[in-house]
């Protein structure tokens, strides 16, 4: 490699200094003169009528400022997809914890006081609070049929592949509701000024989606709403589009004060109301052949999406598209629906459907190799996509990617084999008992089918005055890396020292929307722009005359500031443009669902502990091909953390819903894993590229979300010989299991016999 | 959360920050975390949870790690107070902020002033932590982004440097 090359280095990041000196500037930290504070009322039902609302003794309520859903001056929506989500209930509830009432006050201890006095009448209506009461249609609670959204896929011909299979193979999988819990709580500032509208500054990943909630909301144009991303403590997809919801709240509340206003969610308000990962189930009956391969299969994959329709439609089309796995599938029939439930709505979070439906497809393929009576290693092996086949939507593989490779190394590296042999010996006697799980699955990067064509995403490029450079995107910062991979690649293209680049905050008033930062786009897709936009700043330097081809760090420099003296402001824009070739039919959901997929194969090592029924996760393996990696610390500290995220979601972290509220909304009773919990990951990649990426990278965020849930059960199976086919996999789902309790007894009754 | 006021009047309370002597004007039972952040404007502590589970409030008071969000200020009065401000000798970072910028200890930052001081507090008691100590003594700070790998690694890094350090100066004096 060129020794001046910068990408595939691991530079130091942008804004670290400023976060490990606390000197950061988060939401919460940032203070605005003659400034108040705001809380919301809610809903403590699930659904009814408002009848009346009470403003309590014991509270000075001439002092506050109170907004009602009659103060909104345009429309009384959170625009995002669609428009059904109010951004205050008027007459309706549809969910616990749904905002009613917005309070401020210059003294935020009283707030809650306050909130409390409020007393809301309702009549109450009937609610619905499973996916299989929502099937039923006992209750219509959203449209005319409680879906907000059905896709199907179909790929060849099923009729006669069950008839003439030599083995049918069922299972139904379950996936519970999983909180983002990033440490920093949500929160908003908002201030308005008649002449310059509104301005929002706040814990957000998508600036321009709050741009146009605030637009609808207040019926402004463009120019009149700036909103301004804080350093922002964790998001995970949890902070993709609540954050439209408070800043709209936070700028009611402002336009009426005539004062900014500071909301800062607690934890317990973050938890209980705010977006989780969808609920989900799958059932698959897949038809196989005496040798193991896959002939066809139906996969039926439903979501639960709360109250209002939010993401669910397209958190459904990547779990519907990842559902079938990184297998070959000659015929097959999925059909996926999104469905309503009095809770809150749920939302993005990291994998955005794809953790469900691949949990599904994994604990399957363990499930068929039973079947069949082979490995699960073979299994796979034997099913694996191939370069030139079709998935399900009928993309054909163009990468040279070879699983079966992966897989091998996978194996290799976890010890899989010794340790299996080692541990089905151990297990005959004792209390602990050990197993190996393997998941192979992909990830599909940037947005699904012609949703980049949509998007349609702007970067800009600055050659300053002072001749550093700046870049300009929406594209926002929360823990992944942002500032530091974007600044690398345009340094990289521009032939320049990582610290000649620097990166323009988040604010709409400055910079293009470069679109959300979410789906694993960041630096396959926005990067991509960055580095055309950078090449465009030294060509048009090239091209005035003012810089020679080959130059160096100090002539760039002095040619851009010449450049700026002579024309003012120099910036350079790139727009996004399919690449040529690429089919998508959105009505048949057939085409290139993405244009490129991260590979991946994890390897968890487990022991169930018959004492106490817990898991614990002793050794995890992580390989992917994830294209060129950039920036080799941050694209592992990404994938541990996501796996960390992972193992949380299969053994420790539980929604407990009563009546569509969560019930354990704090961090006493809501666990995610701690330093001591987790296991040394392993993390190692193979380097493909990619043709579609800046410097051959691919997407990375969501794919390590993926693979760790049914690793971990494929591993609890093998250790127990018992399966368990839902996330979480809590010690008293293993207790419960009745299976389980004989084998526990059986191993206690051989310890007894054998101290004896 | 507001029984603070409904409690005995505003007293005022010395303390050391970062090796200066403070005074505040606050009500007793005022969460020191809150004192911190809004009456002498030292954000880098950092509220998660409110109920001491998660630590990002982590200062140090008298040399022991306490969750300042669990802290009456009136517990504070006469203490010395170390926060993630005071960590650092002007722009020269501490060891443990070196090691967590090196290796990756820090994605989003919202733990990280907390995790630091917490790291701080585990280096004071144990020179040469083994990995499972490391693991052990920073369990009372959560972090979601990392899933911990880097943070430890940058506190072992840490260790062995303050070490190294400590070797040198003490050669140099001998």
């Amino acid at each position: 490699m060129n020794p001046d090359r910068v990408v595939g280095k691991s530079v130091p990041r942008k804004e670290g200094r400023d976060k490990v000196t606390g000197r950061s500037q988060y939401v919460d930290d940032m203070v605005l003169p003659d400034m108040i504070f705001g809380a919301t009322v809610r809903s403590q039902i699930p659904r009814g009528r408002i009848k009346k609302i009470t403003f309590g003794p014991g509270v000075a309520w001439d002092e506050f400022v109170v907004v009602s859903a009659k103060d909104i001056p345009g429309k009384n929506c959170i625009a995002l997809i669609g428009e059904d989500q109010p951004c205050l209930a008027s007459d309706f509830v549809n969910h616990p914890e749904e905002p009613i009432l917005l309070l401020a006050h210059p003294d935020r201890h009283i707030l809650p006081k306050a909130v409390a006095a409020v007393s809301i009448e309702y009549d109450p209506l009937p609610a619905i609070f499973t996916m299989e009461e929502s099937e039923r249609r006992s209750q219509i609670i959203w449209g005319e049929d409680n879906i907000f959204k059905t896709f199907l896929i179909e790929k060849g011909d099923l009729a006669g592949v069950f008839e003439n299979a030599d083995f049918i193979v069922e299972g139904e999988y379950s996936t519970g509701a999983q909180e983002q819990l990033y440490i920093e709580n949500n929160g908003m500032i908002a201030a308005f000024d008649a002449a310059q509208g509104i301005t929002v500054w706040g814990s957000l990943q998508c600036p321009y989606y709050i741009h146009k909630a605030l637009m609808a909301l207040c019926n402004l144009p463009a120019e009149k709403v700036r909103v301004v991303q804080m350093e922002t403590g964790g998001a995970f997809g949890g902070k993709e589009e609540y954050p439209s919801m408070i800043a709209a709240h936070a700028t009611l509340l402002a336009i009426k004060a005539g004062r900014p206003v500071k909301i800062i969610y607690d934890r317990l308000e973050d938890m209980v109301a705010t977006t989780k990962r969808h609920p989900s189930r799958t059932r698959h009956r897949t038809a196989v052949s005496r040798d193991g391969k896959i002939l066809g299969g139906e996969i039926d994959f439903t979501i639960d999406g709360g109250a209002y329709a939010t993401l669910s439609s397209v958190v459904l089309s990547r779990g519907i598209i990842h559902a079938a796995g990184p297998y070959y599938w000659p015929s097959v029939r999925i059909r996926a629906k999104a469905v309503a439930t009095s809770a809150p709505p749920h939302g993005a979070f990291r994998g955005f459907g794809a953790p469900q439906s691949l949990f599904a497809m994994e604990r399957h393929m363990d499930r068929i190799a039973q079947a069949v009576g082979l490995s699960p290693v073979e299994i796979r092996r034997r099913n694996f996509l191939q370069p030139g086949q079709q998935t399900t939507t009928q993309q054909v593989i163009r990468e040279p990617i070879d699983l079966v490779k992966l897989l091998d190394r996978g194996l290799e590296a976890s010890g899989y084999h010794a340790k299996k042999n080692t541990f089905a010996k151990q297990n005959q006697l004792g209390m602990h008992k050990k197993g190996m799980g393997i998941a192979a699955f992909l990830h599909g990067a940037g947005f699904t089918g012609s949703g980049e064509r949509y998007l349609s995403s702007v970067v800009g490029v600055e050659g300053c005055a002072d001749g550093s450079v700046r870049v300009l995107v929406s594209s926002t910062e929360f823990g992944q890396g942002t500032k530091t991979v974007l600044s690398q690649i345009a340094a990289e293209a521009l032939g320049l020292p990582y610290d000649s680049v620097s990166m323009a905050q988040p604010d709409t008033l400055e910079v293009p929307n470069s679109g959300p930062t979410v789906a694993s786009r960041t630096v396959m897709v926005v990067g991509k722009l960055v580095q055309s936009a950078a090449l465009g700043i030294a060509q048009t330097l090239i091209s005035s005359g003012l810089l020679r081809t080959g130059y160096s760090a100090d002539e760039f420099r002095v040619a851009s500031q010449k450049h700026v003296a002579q024309h003012g402001q120099f910036r350079c824009w790139s727009r996004y443009e399919p690449p040529t070739g690429i089919f998508w039919d959105d009505q048949a959901y057939r085409g290139e669902a993405y244009a490129a997929f991260a590979w991946a194969v994890y390897i968890a090592e487990v022991t169930v502990d018959l004492t106490t029924y817990s898991v614990s996760v002793d050794d995890f393996v992580a390989l992917q091909e994830v294209g060129k990696v950039l920036h080799p610390l941050l694209a592992r500290g990404q994938i541990i953390g996501g796996i960390a995220q992972g193992i949380g979601f299969s053994l420790y972290e539980k929604v407990v819903w009563q009546n569509g509220r969560m019930q354990n909304g704090q961090m006493t009773n809501y666990i995610m894993p701690t330093s001591s919990d987790l296991p040394p990951i392993r993390v190692l990649f193979e380097e493909l590229g990619n043709v579609h990426g800046a410097y051959g990278a691919k997407g990375i965020g969501e794919l390590p979300m993926d693979g760790p849930a049914p690793a971990i059960l494929n591993a609890v199976e093998d250790a127990l010989g018992v399966g368990f086919d839902s996330v979480p996999l809590l010690p008293e789902d293993i207790m419960e299991n009745p299976d389980k309790r004989g084998l526990a007894e059986s191993a206690g009754a051989t310890s007894t016999e054998r101290s004896r | 959360m507001n029984d603070f006021r409904e409690g005995p009047r505003k007293v005022e309370i010395a303390f050391t920050v970062n090796g200066e002597p403070r005074k505040v004007c606050a009500y007793p039972m005022e969460r020191l975390l809150d004192v911190l952040r809004l009456e002498l404007g030292l954000t880098g502590a950092k509220e998660g949870c409110g109920e001491g589970e998660c630590g990002s409030c982590s200062v140090l008071m008298n040399g022991g790690l306490v969750n300042s969000c669990l802290v009456p200020v009136l517990q504070a009065a006469d203490s010395e107070i170390v926060t993630i401000e005071g960590l650092a000798d002007g722009e020269t970072l501490h060891v443990l902020q070196q090691a967590f910028l090196e290796y990756g200890g820090a994605q989003c930052g919202i733990c990280t002033p907390g995790m630091i001081l917490a790291a701080a507090h585990l280096l004071q008691r144990n020179h040469e932590p083994t990995i499972e100590e490391i693991r052990e003594g920073l369990s009372g700070n959560l972090c979601r982004c990392t899933g911990y790998s880097q943070i430890v690694e940058a506190v072992a890094e840490a260790a062995r440097r303050g070490l190294e350090q400590h070797h040198d100066e003490t050669g140099a004096t001998a």
